[in-house]
């Protein structure tokens, strides 16, 4: 049992960094809130230290914990510290965004907890553990959209909540008509089910999927990313097309490998990718505003992971390929949304018009991010896709391989649309409201010009991060062997 | 030597993003160093020694993701060396033009020395995914080049032209995993591929595979029916962006043939080969009889440019038909040797003919040639310029079109006597040129052609010494065929497998 509890050492922070926040947040005033910030972020600090350096540890051999529910192996601890990193840069774009907001501690705490919920759904190897992962990782969602400011927040939290207990309740159900052919919730009971009716399995396994897809935010289940990304503020936004997505695909990929060799579950899995990243992107081509236009973008990116899962069946390279594409759209995402916290007035993408002569070290920042959800050289997802596409084709999925090199194309008119406006003359208008100046600062209170440099520079981090793991990638990739 | 060769120019373009630097600085900054970069390129040529098939000269290779058999892998041989001259004069005769550049200089310079860095890295690479990297980055550089300098509707124009060409770069990425995923081991690696090709004897499979590569190739050489972001891109790309799209962009494209689909997929490019023909000979007629059609000088010019990489297609096409006896192998070098003095020479000439548009440009903000007339009277240096141009680009003997042209048809016409349709291209090549030397230089002086300043000397040096190499190559050939000849020659035995 302590060996077991040791080895969830990265989540028992995130828990302990979560119910101590909760607790100091109680007891100290609004306008000193920043110590709960450094306890979270010491929570997430001592997570990822423990993730390097603790009883696992990356290079360690595989190994579960609590009687085989939980996989402890270098796929979790990659989630860990890819999961980890995400909070460290959501947590700085939470305290820039939200200073002195009432609920400023909860925001911490919620993001700690769906956090660790996401981590939980990733490195589960048991169907009720799954679940318990997903109601963690879903709950504190549904808050961290409601709390946001703005008329429209509310209906997003509503929309997102219904659609979350819909998709919630279905993957219980399958859960327990898996548990009934199966006779036990570990995943290793779903390889014996070919001794079952196939009917039942299949939507067993259909309706697990359903929750899964919710929360990776992929086509069908998609439909609450733009409203909720809209309606939020861009923490929220960035916090929930990044994080959600990494344990879900991982556990999908997981559940792949378990599932009995069959030719149907890549190929279920690899229409659900084609049709996450067409819709996304034919979506997002017609979008004015670009939270809505990187929601959309990023519905299709969570095609691109999906085909990496696809290939895990089908190829050995899928999984480090999967992994590696993780972070590298991890980290290319956060930094598109701390520009989109550095300049939080601009809402369409023509009120971008003429940035790029005002403030271009944080274009820079976008056209790296941008470019780099584009997968274009030497960004850390050109990489992962590039092995993406290698991995479809090698898993004898070649026309998945085609729709996303079909897709990249599509993509890059929306993206390049916004970074056009970006570079392109200001208009008189526009260039009258900001002075030249991007932001104009209100009077007397630096806060929000303060914000906006910070997201500033955590956008500039985040593109030379992008760059960086793009050239490291190869040392990157062994790791995760 | 080769490294730093390729990184010198990307190094500085970082530090003159450093704010605080002068516009002064920068331009003499991206001056130095593109002399610099022709005196290194000078050195090689003079070190260089023929390495041999399958083998290349000042070879540098580092693991960069083993895990994908690929790695940092660079080199030259005869077919490489010629065009990174180019490149390089291409890019000073730029920084030379640039010298007076009042717009944003400092990114300018930046930029391009940028883009000098993509384009020796696509010559110097000796593995696809480095080769894909550059070849992309060259993507964005013009890009950025197009719509931060450009006139007209720049906008739109750099757009089209980034989508059409990335779309390009992504078939070939899907080639290229073809390759990768054929091969065994498992490698990215252009020297291995091309030693042992891989999906030999694959029927649809390596045709497909091929088929990918071309298509990614021929949007971006472009040739006919891919051709359509050209025109625009370059009428709306600023005069030296238009110089270096036109000179060096394009290379790209023909570049990968001979070094990557001829090579690595030989039996697949055999069977290509016919279509090759045919699209190399409409792409020189059909550029030709619109460039006939044209009002607008830089459009015109750009037109030319379909017209010329049509018979780099044409002559690899006619390489790539299957020899029947031996007596056929000697006119398949020489088509080989045709297409790539083609390229340097169309580097060279094309460069040349866009500065000089450049000039009408920024004294008269329009490329009509019927609002000009008589500019041999006000400015008689920039009509010796563009006459000798214009002679140049359609085939003039004593100057390196002929050279390539020559060995174009050659090859071409004793491997399949179809090219001796391409023959045509020449000919009306002769009429687009004359009349649009006729249009600007003679006649009364009129119109846009009052007071006309004659060009000065930082504008008439660089296209002195693009003509001047162009020259050189025409009468004194065979430095540089003494290169490619063999580099050809492999090429034509590797296709033959």
């Amino acid at each position: 049992m302590t060996a077991d509890t040791l080895a969830l050492l990265p989540e028992l922070c995130l828990l302990v960094g979560a119910i101590g926040c909760l607790l100091l947040g109680s007891w100290t005033p609004r306008w000193r809130q920043r110590r709960v910030a450094v306890a979270a972020g010491v929570a997430v600090a001592a997570s990822l230290l423990a993730t390097a350096a603790g009883p696992a540890g990356i290079t360690a051999q595989t190994q579960s914990a609590f009687s085989g529910t939980f996989a402890v192996d270098a796929t979790t601890d990659v989630l860990r510290l890819v999961v980890g990193l995400s909070l460290a840069v959501l947590l700085i774009l939470a305290r820039a965004e939200i200073r002195g907001h009432a609920r400023e501690s909860e925001v911490y705490v919620m993001l700690l907890l769906g956090a660790l919920g996401v981590i939980l759904v990733g490195g589960a190897t048991d169907l009720a553990v799954l679940v318990v992962g997903f109601l963690l990782a879903s709950i504190p969602l549904y808050g961290l959209i409601g709390l946001s400011a703005g008329s429209s927040a509310p209906e997003a939290a509503v929309k997102t909540y219904l659609l979350g207990g819909l998709s919630g309740i279905l993957m219980m159900l399958g859960a327990a008509v898996l548990y009934g052919l199966g006779g036990a919730t570990s995943y290793e009971a779903l390889s014996r089910l070919e001794e079952v009716s196939s009917a039942a399995a299949v939507a067993g396994v259909v309706l697990l999927l359903v929750g899964l897809l919710f929360k990776a935010g992929a086509v069908p289940a998609h439909p609450w990313v733009p409203d909720a990304v809209e309606g939020s503020w861009t923490v929220t936004g960035a916090f929930l097309t990044t994080v959600p997505k990494l344990g879900a695909v991982l556990a999908i990929a997981r559940l792949l490998e378990v599932l009995p060799e069959d030719r149907t579950w890549p190929l279920l899995i690899g229409a659900i990718a084609a049709a996450s990243m067409t819709v996304g992107n034919l979506a997002a081509l017609g979008q004015r505003d670009v939270r809505r236009l990187l929601a959309w973008s990023t519905i299709s990116q969570v095609g691109y992971l999906l085909a990496a899962a696809a290939a895990v069946t089908g190829s050995d390279d899928a999984l480090p390929a999967l992994l590696l594409f993780l972070a590298a759209y991890a980290v290319t995402n956060l930094g598109c949304f701390a520009v989109l916290a550095a300049e939080p007035e601009r809402r369409a993408v023509a009120d971008w018009r003429g940035v790029g002569r005002s403030r271009p070290v944080l274009i820079g920042a976008l056209g790296v991010g941008v470019l780099g959800l584009v997968g274009t050289p030497p960004t850390a997802v050109f990489v992962a896709k590039l092995l993406t596409i290698a991995v479809t084709w090698e898993a004898e999925l070649r026309w998945l391989a085609v729709i996303v090199a079909l897709n990249t194309v599509l993509s890059l008119a929306y993206y390049l649309r916004w970074l056009a406006a970006c570079l392109s003359q200001a208009t008189s208008g526009a260039e009258g409201r900001d002075g030249g100046q991007g932001v104009s600062p209100p009077t007397g209170d630096p806060g929000p010009l303060l914000a906006g440099r910070t997201a500033g520079r955590l956008a500039v981090s985040c593109a030379a991060g992008a760059v960086v793991l793009g050239l490291v990638a190869g040392p990157a990739l062994t790791l995760t062997r | 030597m080769l490294s730093v060769l390729v990184f010198l120019p990307l190094l500085v373009a970082v530090g003159l993003l450093w704010p605080g630097i002068g516009d002064r600085l920068a331009r003499r900054a991206f001056l130095v160093v593109t002399a610099i970069e022709v005196a290194g390129v000078v050195a090689l040529w003079t070190a260089y020694e023929n390495p041999g098939p399958g083998r290349l000269a000042f070879e540098e290779r580092v693991p960069w993701i083993p895990g994908i058999g690929s790695s940092y892998h660079v080199g030259l041989d005869g077919l490489s060396l010629p065009l990174a001259a180019m490149t390089t004069v291409v890019f000073l005769a730029c920084a030379v033009f640039a010298l007076a550049e009042d717009q944003r200089p400092r990114l300018q310079a930046a930029l391009f020395l940028f883009l000098e860095t993509t384009c020796l890295g696509v010559f110097a690479s000796a593995d696809l995914i480095l080769f894909f990297v550059f070849f992309d980055l060259s993507i964005v550089g013009m890009y950025l080049s197009i719509h931060g300098w450009g006139h007209g509707d720049r906008a739109r124009s750099a757009l089209q032209f980034f989508l059409y060409t990335f779309l390009g770069s992504l078939a070939l990425l899907l080639g290229f995993v073809g390759l990768y995923i054929a091969s065994a081991p498992h490698t990215f690696d252009m020297v291995e591929l091309a030693s042992s090709p891989p999906l030999q004897g694959s029927g649809t499979t390596g045709v497909l595979v091929l088929g990918a590569i071309l298509l990614g190739l021929a949007i971006k050489t472009p040739t006919v029916p891919f051709h359509t972001w050209l025109p625009p891109a370059h009428t709306d790309a600023p005069a030296i962006g238009s110089a270096v799209l036109a000179g060096v962009l394009l290379k790209l494209g023909t570049y990968g043939f001979v070094r990557i689909a001829m090579p690595m997929l030989p039996e697949a490019f055999r069977a290509w080969a016919p279509w090759l023909i045919g699209v190399g000979i409409a792409s020189v007629l059909w550029g030709a009889l619109v460039a006939l059609a044209q009002t607008d000088l830089k459009r015109m010019v750009a037109y030319t440019s379909i017209n010329h990489m049509g018979y780099v297609v044409l002559a690899l096409g006619a390489a790539g038909l299957a020899a029947d006896g031996g007596d056929q192998t000697e006119a398949r070098r020489t088509a080989v040797s045709g297409a790539v003095t083609q390229m340097v020479s169309h580097g060279l000439l094309t460069s040349a003919l866009f500065l000089l548009a450049g000039v009408l440009w920024q004294r008269r903000e329009s490329y009509t040639m019927r609002e000009y007339g008589g500019l041999a009277v006000p400015a008689p240096r920039f009509a010796a310029l563009l006459g000798i141009a214009a002679l140049g680009s359609l085939g003039l003997p004593g100057l390196s079109g002929f050279v390539a042209e020559l060995q174009v048809f050659a090859g071409s016409i004793a491997t399949t006597p179809v090219a001796a349709v391409g023959l045509v291209g020449i000919l009306l090549m002769t009429a687009v040129m004359l009349r649009a030397v006729q249009q600007l230089l003679t006649g009364p002086v009129g119109g846009l052609s009052d007071g006309f300043p004659d060009v000065r000397a930082r504008e008439s040096a660089p296209v002195a010494g693009l003509l001047l190499l162009s020259v050189t190559v025409g009468v004194l050939p065979r430095p540089l065929l003494d290169l490619v000849e063999p580099a050809a020659a492999v090429v034509v035995s590797l296709v033959s497998r």
